[in-house]
């Protein structure tokens, strides 16, 4: 498990202080997918380096497993690292190396045997695919072969707890989504707990399982992807929401310009199928005008999202709405 | 009469080039390697160190080649036990080399992406070890670049370290030719001088490339 106790980190330069991380407090549970998602500047890629301390907290603490990261020494916070891999959004793969000796490098390190690294490696780049690209350089491969090459030497020492800088945003789409399968099977084989941040929704909606929204330094929201469908409760997270293709802009839904009572309604998993909207305009003495709809696969469950306009009196209208509620339909009046 | 003098004096350069090199390379690449990690950012940050350092190999780098020659006749003294001749004269070339390829390292050593490092640091690797498996591999062919510079430089010093009584080329370009109005002697010495310099740049860019990945 990781939690982060306060953390705050401060640059200073000549022309006064930034402050890109403030106050954060945060618990990441183990063998989770945890996202932290934020526009450019948010303050994510300093928090997630805080963690193995690429970037010292200029305040508060971070625990591993109990172990307060922040207070060890140079040589112990080396070998804590080992602990926790780390891939970046350009990779950062050894030009002149080979993809076996980059993956090897970790291995290395440890002074492992010429041995025990040759199976070692081997081993990894079946489990990502690559085997026949052992010899290659880096710059015979595409973006989404050196991602592989790059997860392989981040968990090459086993780790427990894998953090991805921003590691699908400079892939396209189809092979961000080959890497973020191969993110969870390390998850579900390895029981590896990941954190990851990104500026893409669809990243956390294909594999997180909670997710942290952070904004100026700061997190605005902090849920499980679930419910940070269903409802969002920042304007931060709708417009998240809203980014994803194929979602209809909802916010510029006004309802002073309808005559009827607005209401947005949010199902989850087999509700989303049935056909409740159906239901309500066959027993309830009210139209329907149905003004945006979507439905959002997640890696978990589907949530369906429907904002419609009632019309009729206001005694039909609560019954329908009451109605929808005993159907496991969230309600959320506009 | 001419291949007598000729082919002593080309040796006598490549001796002096040779040795050199490799003693100024000796000398610079820490100081270079330093450099880098001791920078603002750097892996093992040391700003007043590092702004030092810098201040003294820019000094060494001032001073005029000829007037080093003579600065430095005491330390050539110790070490070879002569002042002139051509083994003399590798004191003063490696020492005026010395802060050049400090900087010449310096700046191939930096051509590593601060995301490489980071990623290295992020493996738990120590300091000599990323200086060591990842700073020299990756910068490798830049440095092969950079030693090519360096020899030329110390062909072009040591032609004139002639002038003071080492040997080689330049000294047979300036007794033969200069003064005594052999053109003939000094004009092949020239060539030869120039061809080195080709071939020198030649092969240093041909390996650069051959063992570039990137």
């Amino acid at each position: 498990m990781i939690e982060l106790v306060n953390i705050s980190k401060t640059y200073n330069d000549g022309n006064g202080s930034l402050e890109a991380v403030k106050n954060i407090s945060l618990k990441i549970n183990k063998g989770e997918i945890f996202g932290i998602i934020g526009l450019s500047g948010a303050g994510k890629s300093t928090l997630i380096r805080c963690i193995n301390r690429l970037e010292e907290p200029t305040e508060g603490k971070i625990f591993i497993d109990g172990v307060d990261i922040t207070s060890l020494g140079k040589k112990e916070l080396r070998s804590a690292r080992k602990n926790i891999g780390m891939i970046f959004q350009h990779f950062n793969l050894f030009s002149q190396k080979t993809v076996y000796e980059n993956i090897a490098f970790p291995l290395q390190l440890e002074k492992l045997s010429k041995r025990e690294i040759d199976i070692r490696v081997n081993e990894l780049l079946e489990y990502v695919d690559l085997k026949d690209k052992k010899n290659s350089y880096p710059s015979q491969l595409s973006g989404g072969q050196k991602q592989r090459v790059a997860v392989a030497r981040a968990i090459a020492n086993n780790p427990k707890i894998l953090l991805s800088d921003e590691g699908t945003s400079a892939l396209d789409p189809k092979t961000t989504k080959s890497i973020l399968e191969l993110l969870r099977r390390i998850r579900d084989e390895l029981n590896i707990t990941i954190v990851m941040i990104t500026h893409q929704m669809e990243v956390v909606k294909e594999i997180c399982d909670r997710v942290a929204i952070m904004e100026n330094g700061q997190i605005v929201e902090i849920n499980t992807v679930e419910n940070l469908f269903k409802h969002p409760k920042t304007n931060t997270a709708k417009s998240f929401i809203n980014s994803l293709q194929g979602n209809v802009e909802e916010e510029i839904i006004d309802s002073k310009n309808y005559k009827g009572k607005i209401i947005r309604l949010s199902f989850l998993g087999e509700n989303a199928k049935k056909p409740i909207v159906s239901k309500v305009i066959k027993n309830f003495n009210i139209d329907v005008n149905i003004l945006s709809g979507n439905i959002n696969k997640l890696h978990s469950t589907n949530i369906g999202n429907l904002t419609l306009e009632l019309i009729g009196s206001d005694d039909e209208i609560n019954k329908a709405i009451l109605f929808l509620k005993n159907e496991n339909v969230h309600v959320e009046v506009i | 009469m001419m291949k007598e003098l000729v082919i002593p004096a080309l040796l006598e350069t490549i001796y002096m080039v040779s040795v050199s090199t490799v003693f100024s390379i000796l000398l610079g690449f820490p100081l270079g390697v330093l450099l880098v990690i001791t920078e603002k950012g750097g892996i093992l940050e040391k700003p007043m160190f590092n702004r030092i350092l810098g201040g003294i190999i820019n000094v060494l780098r001032s001073i005029p080649f000829i007037i080093l020659m003579i600065i430095v006749f005491p330390i050539s003294k110790l070490l070879v036990g002569k002042t002139i001749g051509t083994t003399a004269t590798i004191v003063p070339l490696s020492i005026a080399a010395a802060p050049f390829v400090a900087r010449v390292m310096e700046g191939s050593l930096k051509e590593t992406s601060k995301g490489v490092i980071e990623s290295s640091l992020s493996m738990g690797a120590t300091v000599p070890q990323i200086v060591f498996k990842v700073l020299l591999p990756e910068s490798l062919p830049s440095i092969v670049s950079g030693i090519t510079l360096t020899i030329i430089n110390l062909i072009g010093y040591s032609a004139m370290a002639g002038a003071i009584g080492g040997g080689g080329l330049g000294n047979l370009a300036i007794r033969f030719g200069l003064y005594s109005r052999k053109t003939d002697l000094m004009i092949v010495s020239i060539l030869l001088i120039i061809l080195l310099v080709e071939g020198i740049q030649f092969l240093g860019n041909k390996i650069s490339k051959s063992i570039n990945k990137k």
